[in-house]
């Protein structure tokens, strides 16, 4: 499978599925490119797939994808130790990824389930952007016939935000667009302020869209909770100090990083907030506070 | 104050001697005494103190008041402390050595019966009680000692006891130590000078008075190899965490080569009695650090876990590969492995702050060096040890750009730095850092000012020790470090003539996690409030 026909593939299953999560699909693309693997090594295979991940991460750079791809890799290197032969070690592998697959599309109805209780009978909500695993835990929180409103960030340069509030008209939520540079003057109003996370961090911290950290630091100002919804899979094995440290690969669009040379005048469109202004992560694990979440990825990783 | 006390411990010393001589017989030919007749004796043995205290406690106190009339002009809070220090940790002790002496009543009873006997000390108890609760102003560590000794006495089965060096100011504490060093023919070292009364729980020794001069020439009980340690310990000689505990290990290997198993005895067994007093000298020398107590516990249990049937040679020299593999793999290995880690985190243009001298720290630097990383450093030094300067000298000589300044110019230079690199002596399992004193005020003004603190830390100095505050459990250095002499005048020379002025020279400090934003180790970066879950898991690994 060469590196056209990956991006082929994994366009063809962001287009099926719209809902599905970006790290989903490439974990799915991952898998697809192992079973017409025709490598004979398992040295080569990890290769191999290393490659696959960078082809991935040229096509769509954020982090989902690449801790997807981390993920999916060190599913493969725990499994190839314990059988002698390749062929079925690969089989082993393709059903274990397939296992991986079927627990990982659960995850987002878990999320929901544990999150809807934490908000209440007319509660005045704050998201950011757009945001699936959001827009899965309010339509729960909806089905369960509670009364809320929604405020969403317009949040520039693509305002997705404007999706989102189309999204949650359909669910008949009352919601209102704000500009981002009004965060502060709402936020009197609202209750909570709920956001997704593109990747969690090993602190405890979160990358999202641009405006979160704003978000965050204000909420905590005004000492709102901050809740934050995230699959599993979005765990990645990164340690930021400050904005300055995530790496400029996640900062900006695959296409951008293709073009253009010098960086600096680019608006990056991620930005990371930091353990201390998030009260609660809910994930498929559970419910977490930051410092737990270190906790969890020295399990999945050590 | 201090010479009058220490009179009194060696009279009951001699007292106690003859007894400690049947005893001593005993043990001799106990060996093959089986458990039940050696928890017997040990039994009687508590019987026996027990009879002794009860004179001896009388003794004390009378001692003690002409001493306190004597000093009470000059320092009055000082010995009304004491004396409550001193009286309610004798009490409490001494129900819990009632129920022991329930089992077989031993030949030579005590005068009173024991209802009696216990009346007195519950009365004793409550006078405490009283009197402590009038005098809520005292220190806080004394009271501290007397609380959880009675909080002891509640959860007895599932206690652990204070360790014996933080309780120095119970005198009962001292007599078991001074018996335990006489035991295993140690000298005792005393301490030196005034110490301040937050902190008078803890040793205070002079450098001038190396604990090495009250030995016997020649020393058959301690290897001479342990004895220079001991003096390049006391002396500051050898200093910094990493090089003290590779200088132990060096010299267990330098004991174990010239070990031989005396007859009927087992290598496994012997040598890990044998190893018990080197480790009290030491202590005595200069208190352990948590890294020296990692190191111990795992040569000891290597030790132990040798089969009976190995022959000499072999189980020497598998002893030896062990402690080699040790320093390789804990202290070498985990150092390349943290610089690798740590140089991600180094970008062009940075401006590193580092305080005293780390040899983890510094090594990183260099690393980073070779790595073509382009950055300069700040080197934070503060008195007495001035021990920046050789940080300063090992980093110039590298050829790395240097600026130097003292603690008191912290927060001048700390808008100019992007990143903050700390050593510490040891992490403590509630995620506090406990380094050379200044380290948190340092990682204070960095928090003050947004800047992020790195710390580096082998998973070696990771201890199982819970602790919140600098006080409870600390090192005192040398008060005379702090006289300095200027332009012929030296201020502080009499400072011991002074009766309300005390030198403080504190070592140790701990920094809470939310000061710390990240900790490399050699299982990779960390968040402080994870090193529970590291010790978990390397427990479950052994």
């Amino acid at each position: 499978m060469n590196e056209e026909e990956l991006v082929e593939y994994f366009r063809a299953q962001m287009r099926k599925d719209p809902d599905m999560a970006s790290a989903v699909a490439a974990i799915r693309t991952l898998l697809e490119f192992l079973k017409r693997d025709k490598g004979e090594t398992i040295l080569g295979l990890r290769e191999s797939l290393t490659w696959a991940t960078a082809c991935l991460m040229g096509e769509d750079s954020s982090v989902a994808v690449s801790s997807g791809g981390e993920l999916f890799l060190r599913f493969i290197s725990l499994t190839s130790l314990e059988h002698q032969d390749l062929s079925r070690c690969k089989k082993v592998m393709e059903e274990r990824g397939e296992l991986f697959l079927e627990k990982i599309s659960m995850s987002r109805n878990k999320v929901a389930k544990l999150c809807h209780t934490f908000i209440k009978d007319g509660a005045k909500i704050l998201t950011h952007s757009y945001s699936r695993v959001v827009l899965r835990v309010l339509e729960k929180a909806a089905a369960e016939k509670k009364r809320f409103s929604v405020y969403v960030t317009e949040s520039q340069p693509d305002a997705a935000g404007r999706q989102m509030a189309e999204a949650l008209k359909k669910l008949n939520v009352p919601v209102t667009v704000v500009l981002d540079a009004a965060v502060g003057y709402v936020l009197e109003k609202v209750d909570l302020v709920i956001v997704g996370a593109e990747g969690v961090v090993e602190s405890g911290g979160i990358i999202n869209k641009i405006g979160t950290y704003q978000m965050a630091m204000c909420s905590k100002a005004h000492n709102k909770p901050f809740y934050v919804v995230a699959e599993s899979f979005k765990f990645v094995r990164l340690y930021p100090l400050n904005q300055q440290d995530v790496p400029d690969k996640f900062k900006y669009k695959a296409d951008t990083l293709k073009s253009i040379r010098n960086l600096s005048e680019e608006h990056p469109v991620i930005d990371y907030t930091p353990p201390s202004l998030i009260t609660l992560l809910f994930t498929d694990l559970g419910v977490l506070t930051p410092s737990a979440v270190s906790d969890e990825l020295i399990k999945l990783y050590l | 104050r201090h010479e009058h006390h220490d009179v009194t411990i060696f009279t009951i010393l001699a007292d106690g001697n003859e007894k400690k001589g049947d005893i001593e017989r005993a043990k001799s030919e106990g060996k093959e005494l089986t458990k039940e007749e050696k928890q017997r004796l040990r039994k009687e043995k508590k019987q026996q103190k027990k009879s002794k205290e009860k004179k001896d406690d009388k003794a004390i106190q009378e001692s003690g008041k002409e001493t306190r009339g004597d000093s009470s002009a000059a320092s009055a809070p000082q010995p009304s402390t004491q004396s409550t220090a001193q009286k309610a940790p004798s009490a409490v002790p001494a129900p819990v050595s009632v129920p022991a002496s329930e089992g077989p009543t031993p030949a030579d009873k005590p005068a009173k019966s024991k209802a009696e006997l216990k009346a007195e000390r519950r009365a004793r108890q409550e006078s405490e009680r009283a009197s402590k609760q009038s005098k809520k102003g005292d220190p806080g560590p004394q009271g501290a000692v007397s609380k959880s000794k009675a909080a002891t006495n509640e959860l007895q089965p599932v206690v652990k006891r204070l360790p014996e060096h933080i309780q120095v100011d119970n005198p009962d504490v001292l007599k078991k130590l001074a018996k335990k060093l006489e035991r295993q023919q140690i000298p005792l070292r005393l301490d030196y000078g005034y110490k301040v009364s937050l902190f008078s729980h803890l040793h205070q020794y002079s450098r001038k008075a190396p604990l090495t001069q009250q030995l016997s020439i020649p020393s058959t009980v301690i290897h001479p190899a342990i004895v220079r340690l001991g003096l390049q310990y006391s002396q500051g000689i050898v200093a910094g965490s990493n090089a003290r505990s590779v200088a132990l290990l060096h010299a267990f290997k330098q004991v174990i080569r010239d070990y031989t198993t005396p007859p009927n005895e087992e290598l496994s067994r012997d040598l890990v009695n044998r190893l018990k007093p080197y480790i009290s000298f030491l202590n005595q020398c200069r208190p352990l650090s948590a890294s020296m107590g990692n190191a111990i516990k795992y040569v000891k249990k290597e030790i132990s876990n040798i089969p009976s049937q190995c022959k000499e040679e072999e189980a020497k020299q598998k002893l030896l590969k062990c402690i080699e593999w040790y320093i390789k793999d804990k202290i070498i290995l985990a150092a390349t492995a943290i610089a690798e880690s740590s140089i991600e985190k180094i970008s062009d243009g940075d401006v590193i702050l580092i305080y005293g001298c780390s040899s983890l720290v510094n090594h990183i630097l260099c690393e980073a060096l070779e790595k073509n990383r382009k950055f300069r450093v700040i080197v934070v030094d503060s008195r007495p040890r001035l021990e920046g300067r050789e940080a300063l000298r090992r980093l110039v000589q590298r050829g790395i750009s240097c600026t130097y300044v003292l603690i008191s110019a912290v927060s001048y230079i700390l808008p100019e730095v992007s990143k903050v690199f700390l050593g510490a002596h040891a992490l403590l399992a509630n995620g506090y850092v406990m380094s050379r004193v200044g380290t948190s005020q340092i990682a204070l003004v960095a928090k003050a000012f947004n800047v992020p603190v790195l710390v580096c830390c082998e998973t070696y100095k990771f201890c199982e020790r819970v602790q919140t505050d600098s006080f409870v459990s600390n090192e005192l250095d040398d008060p005379d470090d702090l006289i300095v002499t200027r332009n012929g005048q030296t201020q502080l020379e009499n400072w011991q003539q002074e009766p309300s002025l005390g030198l403080l020279n504190l070592v140790y400090d701990v920094t809470p996690p939310d000061f710390v934003d990240l900790v490399i180790t050699e299982l990779g970066m960390i968040p402080c409030t994870s090193v529970p879950v590291v010790l978990r898991v390397k427990n479950v690994d052994q």
